[in-house]
């Protein structure tokens, strides 16, 4: 039995689809990650299989439930963390985290809990108190008080700053080395190239595509680009014709765009060594997920020139 | 047990909440300092009460009304407005043990609110307690916490954010405070309309299903559908309050969203 099973999951807002026929399964053990625009349909999915808004139309099943039933059975099975922070700014750390924890039939410790989101220090202080990274590890920690199997987490550092990202990115690891199963949703490409094992592209409420990060860039990123600085220098005659063809400049950068970069390199730096003519600043970039993220929602291939340089 | 942890949650947030507690609980307490000390703790004219023998009881209901039906549908409403009523929802915690939690909850500050205007009274001011009334006085407390718990629910459901729902409640409490013999004492030659206005809201029978049983001048336990002026009669007075809160309560489950407004 998959954890989540989404088959043609419909939903529209006031006839407007925010979801227009999805479909995705996520594995036991899984990291899985929504990735998408704003108003891509992340959030109304992640609700419709949390049991918080009804669809329109297609099936789902989580934990081998439907959702769309009555769900407090489910509820105790789940770990939920919403996009918007949702704690009371009165209550202590630890007294929170011991309200959800009656909720549940079978919960973890409320001090195993703060040690594993890194908040023992900050027990007894007041909610409020907290920084926006430690109130997301704190609502973190009461989406697992309940011990779930299987956790949503939306939009899980969206507004944070570097530090507190990473810090939460490291908790998501550690929660998926524990075995729990986790569906992230996400705008940040480096975020779930770095947590989830899969990652399905969204725009528009459909699935644009789907796979491992490394599959994303073999299927979507078909091309890898070749560029060195040319300056105030033209390209002599010998520039071998073949590579002239595939050739455009940009501020003293003489760029290429390449399915398979191995031969080209082999012919780019046979003629440079052959001819004695420099290739300054030589560099191949293959193109992040970032860039096929932006090819893919924006439907255009612009985003290339963005691109990071590796080490050639 | 799971109700009474829930209950003592909403306890502990409400004592937390400085604002709060002044105006549920010490207010009507300084509202009855400043007003025995105002007009004197005489004889109120054409009667056989003091002025801290009416307006204890009377102030007392204000603070349950303050507690059950402001308090509650604000901090609801401003729970809501926090996205916490949603997270809750996404709990295996049953919807109706936290809401009764939160009903008991008021009952309770209420019922705090109430004895410190009465302890007060009865200790500074010579406020007597008849025990034969006692029995009623607290059945109408009680009675008087649940409707207003009603019908705070039902501004919680019917208004979306915590601002309206606060907008709404003052300016439904205090104007009615002035008809409903809470902030005025009655008096004689009051236009109809302004009686008609108070017997139709569930204010005015609330302050006098418990004010009148802490009158010397009226006999009876309160448990009489119909009497003579110089009668405690309770029973009709309850029955309108209830009406209003069960429909209250029927409009609020019919109407109550968890959702923070334009989420879904």
């Amino acid at each position: 039995m998959m954890p989540i099973s989404v088959e043609d999951l419909k939903k529209s807002y006031a006839g407007a689809p925010a979801v227009a026929g999805l479909s995705f399964q996520v594995q036991a053990g899984e990291t899985y990650a929504l990735l998408g625009p704003n108003g891509a349909g992340k959030t109304t999915t992640i609700e419709i299989l949390e049991g918080y808004r009804k669809r329109d139309g297609g099936t789902v099943e989580v934990l081998g439930e439907d959702p769309g039933k009555d769900g407090s059975g489910l509820r105790a099975k789940i770990g939920i963390v919403l996009q918007s922070t949702a704690l009371e700014p009165e209550l202590t750390v630890a007294e929170t985290v011991a309200n959800f924890r009656s909720f549940y039939p079978k919960p973890h410790g409320v001090d195993e809990v703060l040690d594993l989101v890194d908040l023992s220090f900050a027990r007894d202080t007041r909610v409020k108190a907290l920084s926006g990274g430690q109130q997301r590890r704190l609502e973190i920690g009461l989406g697992l008080i309940g011990n779930p199997d299987l956790i949503f987490l939306d939009e899980p550092t969206t507004g944070l700053d570097p530090d507190a990202r990473r810090n939460i990115w490291s908790l998501v690891l550690e929660l998926n080395s524990m075995g729990k199963t986790i569906l992230l949703s996400s705008h940040y490409m480096d975020e779930v190239e770095a947590l989830a094992h899969r990652i399905a592209v969204l725009v528009a409420g459909q699935l644009k595509a789907e796979g491992t990060p490394q599959a994303l860039r073999d299927q979507h990123g078909g091309y890898t680009e070749v560029r060195f600085y040319l300056g105030e220098r033209t390209l002599p005659e010998t520039f071998p014709a073949a590579l002239r063809s595939i050739i455009h400049q940009e501020r003293g950068w003489v760029i290429f765009e390449v399915p398979n970069p191995t031969p080209f390199l082999a012919d780019l730096t046979n003629w440079s060594f052959k001819e004695q003519f420099e290739l300054p600043h030589l560099n191949v970039t293959q193109p992040s997920l970032e860039e096929i993220y932006l090819n893919l929602t924006r439907g255009r291939r612009g985003a290339a020139r963005a691109a990071k340089p590796v080490e050639a | 047990m799971l109700l009474l942890r829930q209950t003592q949650h909403q306890l502990t947030l409400f004592l937390r909440r400085p604002a709060a507690v002044f105006f549920v609980v010490a207010m009507p307490l300084i509202m009855f300092l400043v007003f025995v000390i105002l007009f004197g703790n005489e004889l109120i004219p054409e009667t056989e009460v003091t002025t801290a023998q009416f307006y204890a009881p009377a102030l007392a209901v204000f603070g349950a009304v303050m507690a059950c039906y402001t308090y509650l549908a604000i901090s609801t409403a401003t729970s809501r407005d926090q996205g916490v009523l949603k997270r809750i929802r996404g709990t295996p915690l049953k919807p109706a043990i936290y809401i009764w939690a939160r009903i008991l909850a008021v009952t309770v500050i209420a019922i705090m609110a109430v004895v410190l205007v009465m302890v007060v009274g009865n200790l500074f001011f010579g406020v007597a307690v008849y025990p034969e009334k006692l029995p009623m006085a607290l059945i109408s407390l009680f009675l008087g916490c649940l409707s207003f718990a009603g019908l705070g629910m039902m501004v919680c459901a019917v208004c979306r954010t915590s601002d309206t729902v606060q907008a709404v409640t003052s300016a439904t409490v205090l104007p009615l405070a002035f008809l409903s013999d809470v902030f005025i004492r009655p008096f004689r030659d009051v236009p109809v309309w302004v009686t008609w206005i108070a017997d139709t809201f569930p204010l005015k029978h609330f302050s006098l299903a418990f004010g009148h049983a802490f009158r010397s001048d009226m006999a009876g336990s309160g448990f009489v559908w119909a009497g003579s002026e110089e009668t405690y009669v309770a029973l009709p007075r309850l029955a309108v309050m209830l009406a209003w809160g069960i429909v209250g309560a029927v409009i609020a489950a019919k109407m109550f969203k968890w959702d923070p407004k334009g989420e879904i």
